[in-house]
């Protein structure tokens, strides 16, 4: 557009001298229109186009899918099941071989098997626990952000004292106890690291709940006569998911961290249970003569991990534009 | 100020109390006999056994149990361990230990945590930034005793930099290694924290403003960048010290430190009921004070927060 298009012309004989620097401006027409044909765009499709562009996010989904596919049909990768092949003594220690490509572990078992099979608790562990810390933890903090008053008051307290006992001091105090010593199962270990691992995601959902309650949409809801409690649900909620959801994507990480910490100590799942925390804590014997048992069910864990910190980050930049890198 | 310290002060209590009173319901009352357990398989000797529940008031009922376990704290007299030394005793011998192991660990998770978040926060999106960031997502990825079995392996063991387990007394020079690896992971919190907080400072106004007055490149980044960034770092570096000292047991596993999560394992895996209290006990106490302290240092790094409002 060029400067003299913007100006009227002068219907005179005479030329008025600029004084003035000529302005340049965007015609109204052009910042007021309005593209009708799309559909309206959400916080969430914004995400997801953003998403599809970062290469963490794709390398970290990809990684969590194979991961998942692995602790569902732990069979269609690997021939061997450690629950029936027997492991071989003979074998202790032995490095690669024709369809054992890992190598073997001190007992003579083959080390891919296992830690194609020990990803199933891993994953069980950390989806689970996951789960519960959000439907606990999330429900706890929402109920204290958008009531406050004395109900935020007491639950702010409750937290308080879970999370003075750091979450793998506190599952290690319950580990030892009597009634857990004989019986230990995925779901023991679930229902523990749940319960002292809630009191961060009530506090993230505290905060956004707040940030959410005194929205002009939410005055609006409750104006045309919804109740307060439904105004939670279908509207506080759902628009206070996204920090929620970032922090349980890496604290699903953390879980599967904590549960082969804990089966590393030797509280967590049972010796018998196929698990890389107990893999590692077995091949440790023998590190110094053969570390291969104990590097591979590390780099599995590290992997796991790793991606589910990864998409956590990612998902953190796509759902927070103020945190945006770029 | 005063007024405020107090008030904080109170809040502690019912923490202190809730968190002390969950620990020992969780030893003491659910189903499941300490005591018995505490033969393992040998058959249970009645008047050992009576002996010992009298003496750790276990025939009492259970809220007097834990008010005489409270008087205890407060008397500094914890009870014996079940080797029959005083619990105060073997806490006095462990917590040194543990503490310079934490200490050591913050200061060095604090000094190149900060040092390299500054440093990538002032080259948002360069080269530098982008590595440290992947950098610090794999180790925080890597849990605790897999990346202290590899420094063990790696540092310990092939290149015979460092001794890979600790010796009697635990002197500074053994525990280099196992702070370093004790707060690698709180490094990469703490970098990511500090550029997070630097990128946020350095557009603001009063940077500009100090630039236009003619202050050096070097003012301007450690007054009024670093020490305005500092304030979220210093919280997180307060709470970090309870975990520290809490998640200290596998390291102190991994490298054999003497010390409080040493001890604790130990009491974990033979059913030492009273010493793990005691030892849970004052790791709450630890990471609750560090917090208390992280609020009031508040005051001193951001003026603008004042308490008597």
């Amino acid at each position: 557009m060029t400067p003299e298009n913007s100006y009227p012309k002068m219907d005179s004989t005479e030329a008025i001298p600029h004084f003035v620097a000529p302005l340049e401006e965007t015609p109204l027409q052009a910042t007021d229109k309005v593209n009708e044909d799309e559909a309206p765009s959400s916080m969430w499709k914004e995400a997801w186009r953003n998403l599809r562009r970062q290469p963490l996010f794709i390398l970290s989904a990809l990684l969590i899918i194979l991961v998942i596919l692995v602790a569902l049909f732990p069979g269609l990768f690997s021939p061997l099941n450690p629950a029936n092949d027997v492991c071989q003594l003979q074998n202790s220690n032995g490095p690669a071989a024709a369809g054992h490509p890992l190598g073997f572990t001190q007992q003579g078992c083959d080390v891919y098997a296992r830690v194609i099979f020990g990803t199933q608790n891993s994953v069980t562990v950390g989806v689970f626990t996951t789960l519960a810390v959000v439907l606990l933890g999330g429900a706890i903090g929402a109920l204290a952000g958008y009531y406050g008053g004395w109900v935020d008051a007491v639950l702010a307290r409750i937290s308080d004292i879970f999370f003075a006992l750091p979450m793998i001091l506190g599952a290690i105090v319950v580990m030892q106890l009597p009634m857990f010593r004989t019986s230990r199962t995925a779901w023991t270990l679930v229902i523990i690291l749940a319960l002292f691992g809630w009191p961060q995601v009530a506090r993230i959902t505290r905060g956004a709940v707040i940030e959410v309650r005194n929205a002009d949409f939410i005055k609006s809801a409750r104006s045309l006569g919804v109740s307060r409690f439904r105004a939670l649900l279908r509207h506080v909620i759902p628009n206070a998911m996204a920090p929620v959801i970032v922090v349980a994507t890496i604290s699903l990480g953390t879980f599967i961290a904590a549960e082969s910490t804990l089966s590393f100590l030797g509280i967590g799942l049972p010796p018998s249970a196929m698990s890389w925390g107990n893999d590692i804590q077995s091949a440790q014997a023998s590190l110094r003569s053969n570390p291969w048992p104990l590097l591979w069910p590390s780099f599995a864990l590290i992997l796991t991990v790793l991606s589910f910190m990864m998409l956590g980050d990612a998902l953190r930049d796509a759902l927070d534009p103020k945190a945006r890198k770029r | 100020m005063a007024s405020y310290i107090l008030k904080r002060f109170l809040q502690l209590i019912p923490v202190f109390l809730g968190a002390t009173f969950l620990v020992y319901y969780l030893v003491f009352s659910l189903p499941g006999d300490p005591i018995a357990a505490l033969f393992g398989d040998k058959p249970v000797n009645p008047a050992v056994a009576a002996q010992l529940r009298t003496q750790y008031h276990l025939d009492q009922p259970f809220i007097v149990q834990y008010l005489l376990y409270l008087k205890g704290i407060f008397t500094l007299d914890l009870g014996q361990d079940f080797s029959g030394r005083p619990i105060a005793a073997v806490l006095g011998e462990v917590f040194p230990v543990t503490a310079r192991l934490a200490i050591m660990a913050l200061i060095f998770e604090a000094f190149f945590g900060i040092l390299f978040g500054l440093l990538a926060g002032l080259r948002k999106g360069k080269f530098f930034d982008g590595t440290v960031l992947v950098a610090s997502l794999i180790v925080i990825g890597i849990p605790i005793f897999v990346l202290g079995f590899l420094m063990q392996f790696v540092i310990g063991v092939q290149l015979k930099w460092a001794k890979p387990t600790v010796g009697a007394g635990a002197p500074i020079p053994d525990l280099i290694l196992p702070a370093l690896v004790l707060g690698l992971v709180s490094f990469a919190y703490v970098l990511r924290l500090t550029r997070t907080s630097v990128i946020e400072n350095m557009n603001a106004d009063y940077v500009r403003t100090a630039t236009a007055k003619g202050l050096s490149r070097s003012r301007v980044v450690t007054v009024h960048i670093l020490r305005n960034s500092l304030i979220p770092v210093v919280t997180f570096l307060g709470a970090d010290l309870g975990s520290l000292m809490g998640g200290a047991i596998v390291t102190e596993g991994i490298f054999n430190v003497p010390g409080v999560g040493n001890r604790l394992y130990r009491a974990v895996l033979s059913g030492e009921g009273p010493t793990v209290v005691s030892i849970v006990t004052l790791l709450v106490l630890v990471y609750v004070i560090a917090n208390l302290v992280v609020d009031l240092l508040y005051a001193w790094l951001d003026p603008r927060i004042r308490y008597d409002s």
